[in-house]
């Protein structure tokens, strides 16, 4: 038998030619026993790993808790078991052909995605946007924040306890609006909508009525919600007080999205950066006071209603005419030499594509950056200290998506 | 917001030694950034988060760039006397630019709401002078992408709290994102390896390893 069919899996004949520096397998923590000061019996500290397969995490995620009884000591994060390298891929490949892939980085969230990647590629390569792919990108963005902060309330809740019927509820108002994404772009999930200079195709005939009239009825649905939710007992017990992050500790920490304002720091890239049409809308952005689960669970509601303010503005608004710049080049597209970071407000935080160009038709680098991700950096500072069980709704609160964290 | 070069003088007036350098970025949005110099790097990530009029307290995207041995030609022109007549001549200039790995962060301010800054820090080499300070104790939210930068690209963050391997298990030896990275022949292991699989193989065995 040949060496090749002896080693099918070995390493490469070529050595390698770095150094490796140094070993980075060292354990997390030691784990060591403590004594009581007032001379009674210590109990013993119990690591556990909850995750990766933990129904909780959302994902394949582990966190690696060390308890003291029921109360969390110290928390790391793990990550990597969803890795795929999306970003070697990308610089393997042209510009346009990452765009499917961005579906696949929060897919609860892709035009979100699409667009944080086209306004990049279209600062770096200097394109305009016609006005009514302009105004469809915001409502296709606002329908995504709306429809994802929907679901991340029903798993919120469903992670307190509350078995099945909030998230059926909010299930139920996702799937309107995912079957609007499917009428417009053939995918519900995995859009793939947006193009560099515009958008892939315009709405059918009768889209933009219907998606009216699922925006006008949404207040109803966020209405019943909050009356079965805001006020209840064991909601408020569960999260009032729960993983409180302070705004100082918020921004030092980089958290972007609802649980920044949910902490009181008035910072959304929509007002800041503007971009897109942004800045033709009335709208506010909802803080918070004390930075707590049942803050973060609020924000979720305010900020849905103001999106609905959006969406009614930009339905009213939308005017007619071509759906992406003529002179866009999709095949061969090469943008100048140069490099350009991009960011949007993603219905998680602030999603931002950072792109170096070298003249040719693939990216000579191209790097995501994920919310969920630095979202988690400030994950055991919020849980250091509460249950077990809170740091599960901690990190429901903080609303991750595996494909996003791991990329 | 002021200027890079402005930025760059009241470092260098704030910070005795430091040496910064502006470098000017050609595509249409032009954000053009600040390469540090790695000995005062934390220092001036200091001055900037810490400054009244900056207060750059938010660093937003941090990433990791490999840029391997390459040959830069530049284009210069030259007044040449030919026949007797100066003639215009463009010449083109080859020069060997050794490689390095770079780390870029984006840094904006959430109090004053400007940005962003952009920060670089250059490695000596790609090989072994491949340490760079880290600048996550000046901002926490660097924490994650500089793991993640040492992982994919194994630049060594000195200073880092927690240096370790984020995406990639510990075992893994190589650093994926760099240019010249060799992927494996296989990602399973298959007891009959077939097709592409030996196909991959084969070009890294010498050919009398051949039956």
């Amino acid at each position: 038998m040949s060496a090749v069919l002896d080693h099918p899996a070995s390493p490469q004949g070529a050595e390698p030619s770095i150094t490796p520096p140094q070993a980075s397998g060292t354990p997390v923590f030691a784990v060591t026993p403590r004594a009581r000061e007032d001379g009674g019996i210590g109990s013993d500290l119990l690591e556990v790993s909850m995750g990766p397969q933990h129904p909780s995490t959302h994902g394949v995620f582990r966190m690696d808790v060390v308890l003291d009884g029921e109360v969390v000591v110290k928390l790391k994060p793990v990550f990597g078991y969803l890795h795929r390298n999306h970003e070697k891929i990308a610089e393997g490949t042209s510009y346009l052909a990452s765009m499917p892939y961005t579906d696949r980085l929060d897919y609860f969230c892709s035009m979100t995605n699409n667009w944080a990647y086209a306004l990049t590629v279209e600062r770096l390569a200097g394109l305009a946007v016609p006005e009514r792919a302009e105004y469809l990108r915001v409502i296709l963005a606002e329908l995504t924040r709306l429809q994802n902060h929907a679901s991340l309330c029903g798993f919120l809740l469903q992670d307190m306890g509350a078995m099945g019927t909030p998230l059926m509820y909010a299930f139920r108002e996702r799937e309107k609006i995912i079957d609007l994404f499917e009428a417009i772009s053939g995918a519900r999930m995995m859009c793939n909508f947006m193009r560099f200079g515009g958008c892939r195709c315009d709405a059918p005939r009768g889209w933009l009525q219907q998606a009216a009239r699922v925006v006008d009825a949404y207040p109803a649905f966020l209405d019943e919600f909050e009356t079965l939710l805001n006020e209840n007992e064991i909601i408020m017990a569960r999260t009032q007080g729960v993983g409180k992050v302070s705004a100082e500790q918020a921004t030092g920490a980089s958290l972007t999205g609802p649980i920044l304002r949910a902490s009181g720091v008035n910072y959304d890239v929509r007002k800041v950066d503007r971009y897109g049409i942004y800045d033709r809308f009335e709208f506010r952005v909802p803080l918070g006071d004390h930075g707590d689960t049942y803050d973060r669970y609020m924000m979720r509601v305010l900020e849905s209603r103001e999106s609905i303010r959006i969406l009614q503005q930009a339905l009213r608004d939308i005017p007619e005419g071509p759906i992406i710049d003529p002179k866009s080049k999709l095949r061969g597209f090469k943008p100048p030499v140069g490099e350009c970071y991009g960011r949007i407000e993603a219905p998680k935080g602030e999603l931002g594509f950072y792109l170096i160009s070298d003249g040719s038709t693939n990216p000579f680098r191209y790097h995501v950056r994920p919310p969920s991700l630095i979202n988690l950096t400030i994950l055991e500072d919020m849980c250091v200290g509460h249950s077990v069980a809170d740091s599960v709704i901690i990190l429901g609160s903080i609303d991750i998506v595996l494909g996003e964290v791991d990329r | 917001m002021e200027t890079l070069e402005q930025i760059k003088a009241r470092v260098e007036a704030a910070i005795p030694g430091a040496k910064l350098k502006v470098l000017t970025n050609d595509s249409p949005c032009a954000q053009h950034s600040l390469l540090l110099d790695p000995a005062h790097a934390v220092d001036v990530a200091r001055f900037l988060r810490d400054d009244p009029k900056l207060r750059l307290d938010y660093v937003s995207n941090m990433a990791g760039v490999d840029w391997p041995d390459a040959v830069i030609k530049t284009k210069i022109k030259k007044r040449v006397e030919k026949d007797g007549q100066d003639v215009d001549v463009e010449e083109t200039i080859e020069s060997l630019r050794s490689g390095y790995l770079e780390a870029v962060y984006h840094v904006y301010s959430m109090a004053l709401k400007h940005g962003p800054v952009i920060l670089r820090l250059r490695t000596e080499d790609r090989l072994d002078r491949i340490s760079v300070p880290s600048l996550t104790p000046v901002w926490r939210g660097a924490e994650f992408q500089e793991r993640e930068a040492y992982d994919l690209y194994g630049i060594q963050f000195t200073g880092h709290p927690d240096l370790r391997r984020i995406l990639m298990w510990d075992e893994f030896t190589d650093y994926p994102m760099r240019k010249d990275y060799v992927e494996p022949d296989d990602y399973e292991y298959e007891p009959t390896p077939h097709d592409d699989v030996v196909e991959k193989a084969r070009r890294h065995y010498a050919p009398e390893a051949k039956p």
